[in-house]
């Protein structure tokens, strides 16, 4: 993902404020990933994803003037995009058992990985299939949300440990604790699955099964 | 001294984001060259993690963009949008 730089931001962010509206759109373009996706881990619903997550550009946009530039611009729409979405949640009275439980829980589960031997291989060519990309998100929305919350921002929108905890009002400390817990979930649960995908000479010619 | 699986699985995410000290790398690498189960597991959890990462895995719903941008646009017209600079 390409982010204008923080220069090109700031200059966008003073250029809207003094009248040049349409320059919105750039500005809010390089986030629109990853509020959508936030909003989804939260919501584990298309349609609120989409409804909050205009809700909370419009929101930006109104607040622009309160942005001071002590974080990042995706960081500050990321921590609106989440209170938005903790605000749907209360409104919709849905707010999953899973992931109170989890919250509560930092310590609980089991996080011994699958132990195989047979699959090494990136299957990247695989993706073509849509059954893995299938497999693959249905494994993280699996996660209790503290989990997939983590696993969202900084292995799928790739933002580093420091935004990650700043976007989700967390410790650098938890990010990494609840990241280790998350990638070994999903090893645990995707790994036997994902050797299916491997090449098949690999495991003719690999001698382990 | 050797260290136990166990322990190598404790730091597998750190050491995948070369976040753990140079000391404690040597160790993890030292045992994953005789422990072909701590290296299975070092390789599968690497690809979980690369295989996650890519943009076909997780899409935008189709029209997504061009929906929201719509309703920038909109809320561009409507509004007087934020306070001006002074």
């Amino acid at each position: 993902m390409t982010l204008p730089g923080l220069e090109l931001e700031a200059e966008y962010i003073r250029r809207v404020l003094a009248g040049e509206k349409h320059l919105f759109h750039d500005l809010i373009r390089p986030c629109e990933r990853s509020i959508y996706f936030l909003l989804f881990s939260l919501l584990k619903n298309e349609t609120e994803a989409e409804d909050v997550a205009q809700e909370t550009v419009i929101k930006v946009y109104q607040n622009l003037d309160k942005f001071r530039g002590d974080s990042q611009f995706r960081t500050w729409v990321l921590s609106i995009a989440r209170n938005e979405g903790l605000g749907r949640l209360r409104k919709i009275g849905n707010r999953r058992e899973d992931s109170l439980d989890a919250e509560t829980d930092e310590q609980g589960g089991d996080f011994t990985p699958a132990i195989l031997t047979s699959w090494r291989e990136i299957p990247a060519d695989a993706l073509q299939q849509k059954e893995l990309g299938a497999i693959l998100r249905k494994a993280i929305e699996r996660l209790p949300e503290i989990y997939r919350n983590v696993v969202l921002l900084r292995d799928i929108e790739e933002m580093d440990i420091r935004e990650t905890a700043a976007a989700l009002g967390i410790s650098e400390t938890s990010v990494k604790v609840r990241l280790h817990r998350a990638r070994a979930m999903l090893q645990r649960s995707l790994a036997p699955q994902l050797k299916e995908f491997a090449p098949k000479r690999k495991r003719w010619f690999g001698g382990r099964v | 001294m050797r260290i136990e699986c166990k322990h190598v699985w404790e730091h597998i995410s750190a050491y995948i984001d070369n976040d753990v000290d140079p000391k404690l790398r040597a160790e993890i690498d030292r045992h994953l060259e005789t422990c072909e189960i701590c290296s299975a597991v070092l390789d599968s959890t690497r690809n979980v993690v690369i295989l996650v990462a890519d943009d076909r895995v997780f899409e935008l719903p189709a029209g997504f963009s061009e929906r929201l941008h719509a309703r920038i646009d909109t809320e561009l017209e409507e509004q007087s949008g934020p306070h001006l600079q002074t």
